[in-house]
């Protein structure tokens, strides 16, 4: 088995990385390249870069964003909001991204997983969950679906995602832990990795979700504190989950 | 050295082996031309794509001899992922494609608890952590390296390959990039 991952969020509008509960009062925090490299340097092990405002006409904003990372980054990303159809993922993988992350164009059209998985493969291909009193949400979790959260997460793989991106809508935002029972439920449905989203608070709750799963998103913990990552790493080792031991900068 | 060529295979991320490269001091081109393919001193197969189109697209544009030429010839040939397997005599990814044949044996699905195997993984026995996605593995009489017990790198005459990606393995994978290079 691969060393878990622990893996930084970024909410991405209009080529800035923004901070904000929903879409109002969104906050410009910076440069997605300065701070995708800073937690690179910090230790995470994969950066996940989520358009929340992604419109067609601003597409080529976020591939401009996916080249200028690509370029200075060594460490893999996936990028997730805007991506509605195979021509929308080959632009932003060709651009430099390893994967792409669907959500609702997927729920709409599952055959889009996989038409992109068939290109690029399986591992290029996560799908999103907002999971909720046991179904699917979009909208940024705002609005349930009918489609239930095991099922689909079992349909998705057999179409050809490689990975689920997991968020606990009633945890998100919450910083009281993630949603283990619900990680524990859709890890023993699929058998690709999973990665718990939603509620990270500590280090022991980011703990407590990789003793039963793959990988661990990480959003506010880290924008709050972004040079505290080196030292939130280092807790979940003495906790006793195995990270990926970091090599000095060149 | 001239431009490192990498080879082209008509889909997938280029941009961050050859930012990988950029990085650690050498230039280079992505191209299926096959006269450079052959002429090149050292010649990267990415790990982008999938097996089925990748190898069409090389055969479509004469790159797959090229490449079997100047392997033959001794010319330095590093695989990558889809790279790496690709040089065997078949994989069974899109259900079944025939490899460019350089390295003997053939490529196999992993049949872990987990498939795709994603994630930083220690590669023995070098002792490093490196980035793996990876859903089928090799299966070859020239492993050099092995990571879960898995063969993660490959060595026979002028090739070389990793099941892993030194570009999306930060320091270490430039390190390791920087080292395949100066080989060359």
């Amino acid at each position: 088995m691969p060393l878990a991952r622990l893996i930084a969020c970024l909410d991405v509008a209009h080529g800035r990385v923004v901070k904000g509960v929903s879409f109002v009062g969104l906050r410009d925090v910076g440069d997605p390249v300065e701070l995708a490299k800073f937690y690179s340097d910090g230790g995470a092990d994969e950066l996940v870069f989520l358009d929340i405002a992604a419109t067609p006409d601003e597409s080529a904003t976020m591939t401009s964003v996916v080249a200028r990372v690509a370029d200075v980054l060594a460490i893999p990303f996936t990028v997730g909001g805007g991506v509605r159809s195979v021509d929308d993922a080959s632009r932003i993988i060709e651009s430099g991204a390893d994967r792409v992350s669907l959500n609702s164009a997927a729920l709409a059209d599952p055959s889009l997983i996989t038409a992109i998985a068939e290109r690029y493969g399986s591992q290029a291909v996560v799908i999103a969950i907002d999971a909720g009193d046991g179904v699917v949400h979009t909208h940024g979790g705002r609005v349930a679906t009918t489609t239930e959260t095991l099922p689909w997460a079992l349909e998705a793989t057999e179409r050809g995602a490689g990975e689920i991106l997991l968020t606990s809508i009633r945890c998100d935002g919450q910083r009281r832990g993630f949603d283990l029972e619900l990680t524990r439920a859709v890890r023993d449905a699929v058998s690709v990795p999973v990665i718990a989203s939603g509620g990270a608070g500590s280090a022991e709750h980011v703990a407590a979700a990789l003793r039963i799963t793959d990988a661990a998103l990480i959003a506010s913990i880290v924008h709050e504190n972004p040079a505290g990552l080196p030292g939130l790493r280092r807790e979940i080792e003495h906790l006793g989950i195995r990270l990926r031991p970091l090599k000095e900068s060149r | 050295m001239s431009d490192v060529i990498i080879v082209d295979y008509g889909a997938g991320n280029t941009r961050s082996v050859r930012a990988a490269i950029t990085h650690v001091g050498s230039s280079s081109v992505v191209t299926s031309d096959p006269a450079l393919i052959r002429s090149a001193d050292f010649v990267v197969l990415p790990g982008v794509g999938s097996a089925k189109s990748a190898m069409a697209h090389l055969t479509a544009t004469g790159a797959a001899p090229a490449i079997r030429q100047r392997y033959a010839n001794g010319g330095v040939t590093f695989g990558v992922c889809l790279g790496m397997q690709l040089a065997f005599e078949f994989t069974e990814e899109d259900g079944g494609v025939d490899g460019l044949g350089l390295m003997p044996g053939r490529v196999r699905r992993l049949r872990e608890s987990r498939v795709p195997r994603l994630g930083w993984a220690i590669v023995d026995p070098w002792g490093e952590a490196f980035y793996f996605a990876h859903s089928y593995v090799c299966e070859s009489t020239d492993t050099v390296a092995t990571s879960d017990g898995l063969t993660v790198a490959v060595r026979r005459g002028s090739f070389f390959g990793v099941q892993f990606h030194p570009e999306k393995s930060g320091n270490a994978g430039l390190t390791f990039l920087e080292q395949c290079l100066s080989r060359a």
